[in-house]
C-alpha cells in the first residue's frame, strides 16, 4: 500500500518535500504581501552560481547555493534601497548573470554535467542525499523560526513599510531578514522543486489560500497546508509515474488555485448580494438623516 | 490646556529645506506645534505640505534645518509610541488579505516592539477599533471596506499605540460624508483627551471647528500661520495673491476648544 515509503531515497525526498511545503509559502506570504511575488525567482537564478561553485570546488552544492543566494538577496535589498531609478536593470543583471555564471561553472567542473544541471533546475527525487537532508533540516528550522516567530513584525513591515518605520521597528534589518530567509528557502526547495520553479511554491499556495480567506492568519495556515499537500502529492506521483517532481508539484498547486477560485466565486457573489440589499434600504432617505451605512452588519 | 508659550513644543521644525530630485520642495519652513494644539497644514498640490509632515517623522531627509520631537532632535528620537502617524493612503490593504484587527494591531508594535503583546495591548487595539466605530467589523477583511472605512482603519492603527501626538496626511481624502463625521468625532474625543494633532488637509471641511491654527504653504514657504483662514480654497490658498494681514509671527489661539 504505502510502498513508496520503502526506498531510503524516497524517505529523504518526502522529508525534504514536507519541509519545502511548509517553508516556501511561509516566507512567500510576506513577499506576496509586499507585492514582490517574483523575488524568489530572482534568488533562484542567483543560486545557480552557488550550485556551479559547489561543483567546481567539490563541496556540497546546497551550502554553496545558500551562501551565494544569501549574498544575492542582500545585494537585491541594497538595490531596492539605493538604486531607485535603474533598479530593475540592476536586478536583471544580477538574475541573468547568476544563471549564466552557474551554467558556465557547472560545465567547467569535472563532476558537473548537463544531467546534474537539469536536476537542479527542475528538481529530482533521487538526488537528495543524507548530507542534503541535514542541511535542509537546519535551514528549514531557521525559516520557520523567522516567519512564525516574527510574524507580527514582518506583517507590519510588509503591509505598510512607511508606517512600520514610524513605529520605530528596525525596518531595514527586518527587510534584510525577509530577503535572507527567502534565499534560504530557495536552497531548501532547490533539490525537490528545482531552482526555476521554487518561486511558484512561494506564491501559488498563498494565492490559492487568499481566494477563500479574510485574514492574514488563515491565509498563512491555509497556504502552508496547501503547500505541504501539493509537495507530498507531487513527490509520490513523481515516484510512480517517473515525471519530474518540480513540474508535478507546481501544476498541482495551480490546480488547487483554480479549484479554490471556483469555490470562492459564489461566496463572493453572496457577500456582494448582502451588501447590495443594504443599499436598497437607504435609497429614499435623506443622507444626513440616515445612520452610517456601515452600522448595518453584514 | 497649556498656553502656546509652553517651553517644549511637541513638534518644532526650523528653517527646513528639502528637495525632490533637483526641485526644492521646502524652502525654509518653520513649523511649531504645542501641546494640546490642533494645527492644520494647508496648501495646493505641490506646495510641500505632505513633504513637510513626512520630514517631521523622518520619512523625507532634510537638506537643511532642524526637526525636534518632544524637544529631542529627530535623529536621537526613539519614543515612537508617543507619535501616531496616519500616512496618505487610499487603502489599508496589502497584497494578502488581512482583517481590520490585524491591521490595527500592527500599530501597537511601537510599544510591543519585539515582545509578545499582552492583555493591555489587546485591549488598546480593541479600544482603537471602537473609537472609529468599526468594532462590529473587526474580523472582516479590509478589502471589503469603503474608502472612508479604510481611513478609519488607518487612524485606528495610529491610535492603537495610544500616542500623545497624531500626525495625519490628508485623512479626509476620498472619504464619504458619514465617515467624515465619524473621523471628526474621533478626533474631537482625542483632542478633548489632551492629544496634540498636526494634519495635512486639502480643505478644512468637516474638521474646521476643531482647528486651532492653520499653516498655509505655498511653493515650499509658509504664507500664513495663524487662525484658520476663512473660505479656504478661494482666498487663502496659493494661486490667489492675497496675503493675510495677521500672517505675522505670533500664533493666535481661537479658543474654540478651550
Amino acid at each position: 500500500m504505502l510502498e513508496f515509503l520503502n526506498p531510503p531515497f524516497m524517505q529523504r525526498a518526502l522529508l525534504a518535500a514536507v519541509l519545502v511545503g511548509i517553508t516556501a509559502p511561509a516566507i512567500g506570504i510576506y513577499l506576496v504581501q509586499r507585492r514582490q511575488a517574483l523575488m524568489g525567482d530572482g534568488i533562484g537564478h542567483v543560486a545557480m552560481t552557488g550550485v556551479g561553485l559547489g561543483f567546481l570546488l567539490s563541496t556540497n552544492p546546497v551550502w554553496m547555493a545558500t551562501l551565494v543566494a544569501v549574498a544575492g538577496s542582500v545585494v537585491m535589498e541594497l538595490i531596492r534601497w539605493y538604486g531607485r531609478t535603474r533598479g530593475d536593470i540592476a536586478l536583471a543583471m544580477l538574475f541573468y548573470g547568476g544563471m549564466a555564471g552557474g551554467v558556465m561553472l557547472i560545465n567547467l567542473s569535472d563532476t558537473g554535467s548537463n544531467a546534474n544541471l537539469t536536476s537542479f533546475l527542475f528538481g529530482s527525487l533521487s538526488t537528495v542525499s543524507e548530507e542534503d537532508v541535514t542541511a535542509i533540516l537546519v535551514l528549514a528550522a531557521f525559516v520557520v523560526l523567522v516567519t512564525v516567530g516574527l510574524r507580527r513584525q514582518l506583517f507590519a513591515v510588509s503591509q505598510d513599510e512607511e508606517f512600520a518605520r514610524v513605529t520605530g521597528l528596525p525596518v531595514r534589518a527586518l527587510n534584510l531578514l525577509v530577503a535572507v530567509t527567502a534565499a534560504v528557502t530557495v536552497t531548501v526547495a532547490m533539490r525537490v522543486v528545482g531552482l526555476l520553479l521554487v518561486s511558484a511554491l512561494m506564491v501559488v499556495p498563498v494565492a490559492a489560500a487568499q481566494q477563500i480567506s479574510k485574514s492574514f492568519k488563515v491565509t498563512f495556515v491555509l497556504a502552508v497546508v496547501i503547500g505541504t499537500a501539493v509537495t507530498l502529492a507531487g513527490t509520490v506521483t513523481s515516484y510512480y509515474q517517473d515525471v519530474p517532481p518540480g513540474a508535478t508539484i507546481v501544476l498541482l498547486a495551480i490546480a488547487a488555485f483554480i479549484v479554490l477560485t471556483a469555490l470562492a466565486t459564489p461566496l463572493a457573489r453572496r457577500r456582494a448580494r448582502d451588501r447590495g440589499s443594504e443599499a436598497d434600504r437607504c435609497t429614499l432617505e435623506v443622507p444626513a438623516a440616515r445612520p452610517a451605512p456601515d452600522d448595518v452588519s453584514v | 490646556m497649556p498656553e502656546p508659550s509652553t517651553p517644549e513644543p511637541v513638534i518644532s521644525m526650523r528653517g527646513a529645506t528639502a528637495t525632490l530630485g533637483a526641485r526644492p520642495v521646502l524652502r525654509g519652513v518653520d513649523l511649531t506645534v504645542h501641546r494640546g494644539e490642533v494645527v492644520a497644514l494647508l496648501g495646493a498640490n505641490g506646495s510641500g505640505k505632505s513633504t513637510a509632515v513626512r520630514s517631521v517623522i523622518g520619512q523625507v531627509p532634510l537638506t537643511g534645518g532642524t526637526v525636534e520631537l518632544f524637544g529631542t532632535p529627530l535623529r536621537r528620537f526613539r519614543h515612537w509610541a508617543r507619535v501616531g502617524y496616519v500616512p496618505q493612503r487610499t487603502t489599508a490593504a496589502g497584497g494578502v488579505p488581512a482583517t481590520i484587527r490585524e491591521v490595527v494591531a500592527s500599530g501597537r508594535l511601537s510599544r510591543t516592539k519585539l515582545r509578545l503583546p499582552g492583555r493591555a495591548d489587546r485591549a488598546a487595539v480593541d479600544r482603537a477599533i471602537e473609537l472609529v466605530g468599526l468594532s462590529d467589523r473587526a474580523k472582516d477583511s479590509v478589502n471589503a471596506l469603503s474608502g472612508g472605512q479604510h481611513q478609519r482603519v488607518l487612524i485606528a492603527r495610529a491610535l492603537a499605540a495610544e500616542p500623545e501626538v497624531l500626525i495625519m496626511d490628508e485623512p479626509m481624502a476620498g472619504v464619504d460624508l458619514a465617515s467624515q463625521e465619524i473621523l471628526a468625532s474621533t478626533l474631537r474625543e482625542q483632542v478633548a483627551g489632551g492629544a496634540t494633532v498636526l494634519l495635512v488637509l486639502h480643505e478644512l471641511g468637516a474638521l474646521e471647528p476643531l482647528i486651532d491654527r492653520a499653516i498655509v504653504l505655498r511653493d515650499g514657504c509658509v504664507m500664513h500661520d495663524g487662525p484658520p483662514p476663512e473660505a479656504v480654497g478661494q482666498h487663502a490658498l496659493p494661486g490667489h495673491d492675497h496675503v493675510h494681514p495677521h500672517a505675522a509671527s505670533e500664533p493666535v489661539r481661537t479658543g474654540l476648544l478651550t
